[in-house]
């Protein structure tokens, strides 16, 4: 499964326990309108460090927190894993 | 006979009461019989009014030692055996130690302390030995971080709710613990064996389980002790099932549901009952209800002399079971101005019922709002494929930290159900728990580490 994939799935697995309706996860979509809360991205990023070896926010110090959809599935292709 | 000043170990045993024995897998003793004998090869009298460091092996031969210098003695200090030999050093010099009794010597020849007796399990007769005051009872706290607390008991106050007890009725009890008797669970069931009447099985010390189980089996152990931890590990080993104590109980740890209806399970015919006490505040008070928490009612005098108040969520109790003082050069007060001791224990009145949430110290902090562990585990263990669990806090760079679990599936639980066992979990944690509670995550672990006191190791609390 590509990095993509494993995040989108991610994303609808967290969606799922949270009961939050996601919209589409278009690339543009900021990650504000996901509907997602602070401890369901907290919930998302941990999973995705256990899945994919990488926790891309806390690895540099200069790291900032993505604004859109595409721009966090980037900060994890952007990372060599 | 004349009325006597002080009383020790050796004017309760009995010596019209045959047949009782103190036993481990090598060795066995008669209590009936047990005062006029010497482990310490005769040196008992120079031993008079010393403050006693006890630190030896195994159980068998701490009873032995117990009961040979209690009332003869100043002071006696009751070492576990996990005791950290750093710290040793620090603990001779806060209780004013001037003798050690041990069966290893020469582990003490730099201590310092110029009289070491050697103690053995090897019983030879001697004149029974006439109680000369009342021995202060040092124990240490089982605290993992750092130097432990030197705790000062006198045996009045330990033995306060055994007395208050009564006798043992009917057959003669047969009385084990998966606690060390050096620890204050422990001790509880050394002074009822002692105190009440009946014999004392002792695990040796690295014994396994399985092979402790047997002996309990094979002596026929009617009243067993453990923290819910022990509890919990017995009932996973599977050696559960051949041992029909009558009497069991948990201590030390919150009992929760679980674990009180998994031991209700295992042993049909039981009366399962959980205690609360701390080696500062003494036995506070039993609960034989089988349920988690306690009757709100309770809080406030209740007619053991215990008495109990909630200040900040927090457990306060006054009682005369408590210990008297912290011991050493840097001891705190144990008690507050009007003589309650603070037990760090949060509970939380659901209904007409409190319930234990926590420790306070062990509160972990998730994006500025306070969880405790125990309180999220306690629904974990509901759920029927689960037999323990441990949550933690795990960093987030987003929220400073998450909840995580480690969960231990019950037995004959297959690990391919796990994702229905997570999904079990999540929804149970979401009914009832705020959702910054809810575990983040969910990994099945074969086996959660306890501390030698008994207590689910939480390294990071």
């Amino acid at each position: 499964m590509s990095v993509r994939l494993k995040i989108v799935s991610a994303i609808e697995q967290i969606a799922a326990e949270q009961h939050v309706v996601l919209p589409p996860l278009e690339d543009n979509l900021s990650l504000h309108e996901t509907g997602f809360d602070s401890l369901a991205f907290a919930i998302l990023v941990a999973r995705l460090e256990d899945d994919l070896g990488v926790d891309p926010f806390t690895m540099s110090a200069d790291a900032s927190f993505p604004l859109t959809i595409g721009d966090f599935i980037k900060a994890y292709e952007n990372v060599p894993a | 006979m004349s009325p006597r000043e002080h009383f020790a170990l050796r004017d309760y045993l009995d010596p019209g009461l045959k047949g009782r024995t103190l036993s481990d897998a090598r060795h066995a003793a008669s209590l009936t019989d047990i005062a006029d004998h010497t482990c310490l090869r005769g040196r008992l009298a120079e031993l008079s009014g010393r403050s006693v460091l006890l630190s030896v092996t195994s159980q068998f031969l701490a009873s032995l030692v117990m009961l040979e210098i209690d009332g003869i003695a100043r002071r006696m200090l009751l070492c576990p055996p996990d005791l950290n030999a750093d710290h040793l050093q620090a603990i001779i010099e806060d209780a004013g130690i001037d003798a050690v009794v041990a069966d290893l010597p020469e582990r003490f020849s730099a201590s310092g302390v110029a009289l070491v007796v050697t103690a053995g399990e090897e019983l030879k007769a001697a004149p029974r030995a006439q109680t000369e005051r009342a021995t202060e009872w040092l124990m240490l706290t089982s605290g993992t971080l750092g130097l432990p607390k030197i705790v000062g008991h006198t045996l009045e106050g330990l033995t306060g709710a055994i007395v208050a007890g009564g006798p043992e009725r009917g057959d003669q009890p047969v009385w084990a613990t998966f606690y060390d008797i050096r620890r204050y669970g422990g001790l509880q069931i050394f002074l009822r064996a002692i105190i009440s009447g009946g014999s004392l099985v002792l695990s040796e010390p690295g014994e396994a389980l399985a092979d402790y189980v047997a002996r309990l089996n094979q002596k026929a152990v009617s009243h067993i002790s453990g923290t819910p931890s022990h509890w919990r590990k017995l009932l996973m080993s599977g050696a559960a099932s051949a041992f029909s104590p009558k009497y069991v109980r948990l201590s030390g740890e919150i009992a929760d549901q679980a674990v009180l209806d998994g031991l209700r399970q295992a042993f049909p015919s039981a009366s399962i009952g959980h205690a609360y006490a701390s080696t500062e505040a003494g036995v506070g008070f039993a609960v034989n209800d089988e349920l988690e928490g306690f009757p709100a009612e309770m809080i406030g005098s209740n007619r053991d002399g215990v008495e109990m108040k909630v200040v900040d969520g927090c457990l306060q109790i006054r009682s005369r079971r408590a210990a008297h003082a912290y011991v050493g050069r840097r001891a705190g007060a144990l008690t507050d101005s009007d003589g309650f001791v603070d037990t760090g224990d949060m509970v939380e009145l659901r209904g007409k019922r409190y319930h234990f949430v926590g420790r306070r110290g062990g509160i972990i902090n998730i994006g500025g709002l306070k969880v405790h562990p125990e309180e999220i585990e306690a629904v974990i263990n509901r759920n029927d494929g689960v037999r323990m669990s441990r949550v933690k806090a795990r960093k987030s760079p987003i929220t400073g930290a998450i909840v995580v679990a480690d969960v231990v599936l019950a037995d004959g639980c297959d690990a391919s159900r796990g994702n229905d066992i997570k999904s079990r979990i999540i929804a149970d944690c979401r009914a009832t728990l705020a959702p910054h509670k809810v575990p983040a995550m969910i990994k099945f672990v074969d086996r959660l580490d306890i501390t030698a006191a008994g207590k689910l190791a939480r390294s990071d609390a």
